[in-house]
């Protein structure tokens, strides 16, 4: 019926079809049109942290964006603190998740908290990254050297060398409250993460 | 199942999925065309009903908004280009309010492509949004026009011999809203 010629036909025409699905992506924002590099869909999560909540958050020292240093423990006793790891700048969903806080920034402010990001990349690739974000109200923190460090004793780097898509939520005693390491092809939504900063002590 | 049967289902099973793909990536509705009559999450705000003359509770039809232009921005909370955008959009609306002419001819409408009600109101806080936004968590409108790049602005024509006509439908900023609204009275000869 069909011949060995056409057979191969079909299936490289298969193949082309699965690919040029594989390219729409859902909501893709215009601003990062042909920027942001396909990475497919990923392993939901590739590590296992070994925090739990109710234990105390690691402290670092992590150089920023902006040029000064940030630790964790500046905060103690004066601010909750929100640190949202994503995998890496120029990658779908994170170049989304943090343009959507930025505009949050009261529901942050109204929990006495802040907000921490930090990738594994150097500072200047997230300069240009956050850049095409406007400006950020909140530090972005680069774990690059050593490599990850910080996303490692927080137990959320993958076996690629990027961080999980990670949130953890600290109150002002620097105890952990929640914990979402979440799907990595997926946005975690911005509402569960006010439901938990409600429930802190501001 | 001997060999030749194998490859006839495979390829058959390869015609379903490219069969498949036609119908999830439906097409982005161009200037000319018809626009999809889309249910649109139901609002509850009197004020909303009111701009956009819908009466008794939702969900509501695109059809059956009272207007002669109605401008619709997908969006997301999550774009920063929209984010961007937001400031130059509310002062179309706020030119087209001042205008007597056009005050109750034109309608503004958002669509919020994935957000969750939520989402949207934060968007609509932020920047203090005056006409309505309707959530679309679901992607049900992103994927009935075709997967737009957001934000994406379509203008319709909702009079005439062909209804719903689209008379604009672009990706990207609608630039200066003076112009803007010059050119699209100017392609539905509401000029």
């Amino acid at each position: 019926m069909f011949s060995k010629k056409h057979f191969y036909f079909y299936i490289l025409a298969g193949i082309l079809v699965l690919l040029y699905s594989s390219t729409i992506a859902y909501g893709a924002s215009e601003q990062f049109k042909g920027k942001i590099y396909n990475t497919g869909i990923l392993k939901p999560v590739d590590s296992k942290t070994k925090l739990k909540v109710g234990m105390k958050a690691p402290d670092f020292t992590l150089p920023s964006v902006s040029g000064e240093k940030v630790s964790l423990s500046k905060f103690l006793g004066k601010k909750n603190v929100v640190i949202s790891f994503v995998p890496a700048a120029w990658t779908p969903v994170c170049s989304d998740q943090w343009p959507g806080y930025n505009i949050a920034k009261s529901l942050f402010e109204k929990n006495a908290a802040v907000l921490i990001g930090i990738t594994v990349d150097n500072i200047p690739t997230l300069f240009a990254w956050t850049k095409e974000m406007g400006e950020l109200w909140f530090p972005v923190l680069s774990d690059f050297y050593p490599h990850g460090l910080v996303a490692k004793k927080y137990g959320v780097l993958r076996s690629s060398g990027t961080a999980e898509r990670a949130l953890f939520v600290i109150d002002k005693k620097g105890i952990i409250r929640y914990i979402d390491v979440h799907d990595i092809n997926s946005r975690p939504g911005l509402e569960t993460l006010v439901k938990e900063l409600e429930k802190l002590e501001k | 199942m001997n060999k030749s049967n194998m490859r006839v289902l495979t390829v058959i099973i390869i015609m379903f999925f490219f069969v498949l793909q036609v119908y999830a990536a439906e097409l982005t509705p161009a200037k000319g065309d018809i626009f999809p009559d889309i249910t649109l999450s139901k609002t509850e705000k009197a004020s909303e009903k009111e701009y956009l003359g819908l009466s008794g509770k939702g969900p509501f039809r695109i059809s059956q908004i009272k207007a002669e232009l109605l401008i619709l921005e997908i969006f997301s909370m999550y774009c920063p280009y929209c984010q961007k955008e937001a400031p130059i959009v509310n002062e179309l609306y706020q030119i087209i309010n001042k205008r007597e002419d056009l005050r109750n001819k034109i309608r503004i409408i958002g669509v919020g492509a994935g957000n969750n009600p939520f989402e949207v109101d934060v968007f609509r806080n932020q920047y203090n949004i005056q006409f309505p936004l309707f959530s679309d968590e679901s992607y049900s409108v992103h994927k009935s026009v075709g997967e737009v790049r957001t934000p994406h602005f379509f203008v319709i024509k909702k009079t005439g011999d062909k209804k719903n006509t689209i008379i604009y439908s672009k990706v990207g900023s609608i630039q200066d809203p003076k112009q803007f609204l010059d050119m699209i009275l100017e392609e539905s000869g509401m000029k």
